[in-house]
């Protein structure tokens, strides 16, 4: 993380109720573009209803968002993509029947013209993911392999690299790695930090402490919706970091009795 | 570096090749492929001598086939983009006697009974579309519900209006018309009779017809049947609105997601459905010069049969219009194969279950090698 770079989004005293439940109760945090910032917390500590505001899905009932230094108000997920807060969701946006090449560019397909009539240009896209996809590091047997043929690991990359290619600034990846093998994840961490390189801030959420500290710059632990601070990367260790998700003392017990395993 | 990229893609070992076979295996269209080929095989070798293969047998089941054609372009788009329309066949009733009703009883000129016919027709189809779309219930049932509508007021409104179910005429009042010959009419008339003062096909001997050849064009609904498999297969799979009925059929909710109107997909396929039965009606009813309450009876299963043996999946997301005209080529040549060579006509129901069976099938086979699942 560059400190002099400003921040790309600034999330500043969020809070968000839904009727009586205090989902989020007052969370700031300031992402900057070029670091991977891993949200850490619980199920339940309100990590999902942080990023669904930040990506426009729930608007904030106090506290404001600055995209870029200016105040944003995003109605709904669109507004928020055209400004460039990409989201990969967990339950990808990838359809396994369909080619690589024509996931890649479903909603945003490029058009040639023939005559009066449009048509998708698939000598382009097949190009751009061909070349796309050498990037992240995939290799793909052909720009029409299905994506149905293709690795979890291999499908987050897909989604990825089709956000950075459409000019995300801002990527969050819900909890990418959680349904992932070993290979898979490492797969993915290190798209991550292939991302990042390209100065794209990455909002990584996750509950494994372990994938955090492999790409993370910075860390925000969530905790019953408030933000237990943000560290540094080299300032806490795992153990540290473990102990915030769990909201301290409960782990202790637990751990004697696992023997530190957790 | 990307030299190196190059080259690593090149030669990862964890991909491993796959044989040209397996390649066209998990094209849509092999089904048909094989289908059409065998079907043709079988009744060259054994209806070869019965006159299914001259002029007069080849339009028979060409026209035969065209119909299926038709209404299996529609079908066969919804079914990819997720969705099925049962009320085809109460479609083609309905059009037909809407067109008979307009031109014959209220004497419309024809042009404008087949418009106001179409308009209404899309309009419904719409209507079937929008009520799936924001009920979210299976396309099945809604559609299933119109099957009945369209039906009880195709057999209804003749009844009131002219006490019977058939309405005839439509001959007499289409005559000159400016629209009709476009669904009625035939087309290269001149090759044929050229063709047939040249003795390539057949004249006929005596009669009023003396001299003229037995074939005297090219039907138009043939026309039909061909230019909308060319604008399905073309909208599918080179344009930007194909890419999203895959979408839409392969996962609504990851199309949402990525910016795919869904919606408006689904319920412009349901019009286009709606569009294809119409078309089926107005050529049919130019024909017979008649629409009866009970036109197009089945159809929207015949419909979905060809679509199938086509290659497409009933869940949705995948399949081809060159396909489903494929099956549809195989449905008519066999309907009218059968009886060419003199089997009994009901056998072909029994075949039509067995291929649908052996279809579906292979088709949940090859969807198992694309997505890879066990």
């Amino acid at each position: 993380m560059n400190p002099e770079h400003a921040p790309i989004i600034q999330m500043k005293n969020i809070e968000k109720h839904f009727g009586s439940v205090i989902a989020l109760a007052g969370v700031s945090v300031d992402v900057f573009p070029g670091e991977c910032h891993c949200l850490l917390g619980d199920n339940g500590a309100g990590k999902s209803t942080f990023i669904k505001t930040m990506s426009g899905v729930h608007q904030p009932t106090h506290g404001e968002i600055l995209f870029e230094g200016k105040p944003m108000h995003f109605a709904d997920p669109r507004d928020a993509i055209e400004a460039g807060i990409a989201t990969v969701h967990q339950h990808l946006a990838m359809i396994p029947l369909m080619s690589v090449s024509r996931n890649f560019f479903m909603g945003n397909e490029p058009v040639k013209k023939v005559g009066p009539i449009q048509l998708f240009d698939h000598d382009y896209a097949n190009k751009i993911t061909m070349e796309e996809m050498k990037k992240m590091g995939i290799n793909l047997r052909g720009p029409d392999q299905a994506v149905g043929t293709l690795s979890g690991g291999e499908r987050q990359t897909v989604a990825i690299a089709r956000a950075v290619h459409f000019g995300a600034k801002v990527l969050i990846l819900d909890e990418p790695t959680s349904a992932l093998g070993v290979r898979q994840t490492a797969n993915v961490l290190a798209t991550i930090d292939k991302v990042r390189k390209q100065g794209i801030a990455v909002v990584f959420i996750t509950h494994n402490v372990r994938h955090a500290l492999a790409v993370g710059d910075r860390f925000t632990v969530l905790n019953r919706g408030q933000t237990l601070g943000t560290a540094q990367r080299g300032q806490i260790t795992p153990e540290e970091l473990q102990d915030l998700m769990a909201g301290g003392q409960e782990m202790v017990a637990l751990e004697g009795s696992l023997g530190g395993t957790v | 570096m990307s030299e190196s990229a190059q080259n690593s893609a090149v030669t990862d070992e964890r991909i491993k090749e796959i044989s040209p076979l397996r390649k066209a295996m998990i094209r849509p269209e092999l089904g048909g492929m094989v289908g059409t080929v065998a079907v043709f095989t079988f009744f060259l070798l054994f209806a070869f001598d019965s006159g299914m293969f001259n002029a007069q047998g080849m339009m028979n089941w060409s026209v035969v086939s065209a119909q299926f054609m038709i209404i299996a372009v529609g079908a066969c788009l919804l079914m990819i983009a997720g969705e099925f329309d049962l009320s085809v066949g109460s479609m083609i009733g309905f059009s037909g006697m809407m067109i008979a009703i307009f031109s014959v009883t209220l004497a419309w000129p024809v042009w404008m009974a087949i418009i106001v016919t179409f308009a209404m027709a899309v309009a419904i189809g719409a209507l079937n579309g929008w009520i799936v779309v924001r009920t979210g219930l299976p396309s099945f049932i809604v559609t299933l519900a119109f099957l009945f509508i369209l039906r009880g007021f195709t057999i209804f409104l003749p009844q009131v209006i002219e006490r019977k179910t058939i309405i005839g005429g439509v001959k007499d009042v289409a005559e000159g018309d400016w629209l009709a010959p476009i669904f009625g009419g035939k087309v290269l008339q001149g090759l044929f009779s050229w063709l047939g003062d040249a003795g390539v096909i057949a004249v006929f001997e005596r009669g009023t017809r003396q001299g003229q050849p037995v074939v005297d064009g090219i039907p138009m609904l043939i026309v039909w049947a061909i230019a909308l498999v060319i604008f399905g297969h073309v909208l599918l799979t080179k344009t930007k609105f194909g890419n999203w009925i895959f979408a839409s059929g392969g996962d609504a909710e990851a199309a949402r997601n990525s910016g795919v109107p869904v919606s408006r997909v689904k319920i412009l396929m349901f019009m286009f459905t709606a569009f294809c039965a119409t078309v089926f009606a107005v050529c049919q009813v130019m024909e017979f010069g008649s629409a009866g309450a009970d036109r197009g009876l089945l159809k929207e299963f015949e419909a979905i049969i060809a679509v199938v043996i086509g290659g497409a999946l009933l869940t949705g997301g995948y399949g081809s219009v060159l396909g489903a005209a494929l099956g549809a080529l195989i449905f008519g040549v066999v309907q009218q194969g059968l009886f060419f060579a003199g089997v009994e006509s009901s056998l072909f129901r029994v075949f039509l279950g067995v291929i649908l069976l052996g279809a579906v099938i292979l088709n949940t086979y090859i969807r198992r090698i694309i997505t890879g699942e066990r």
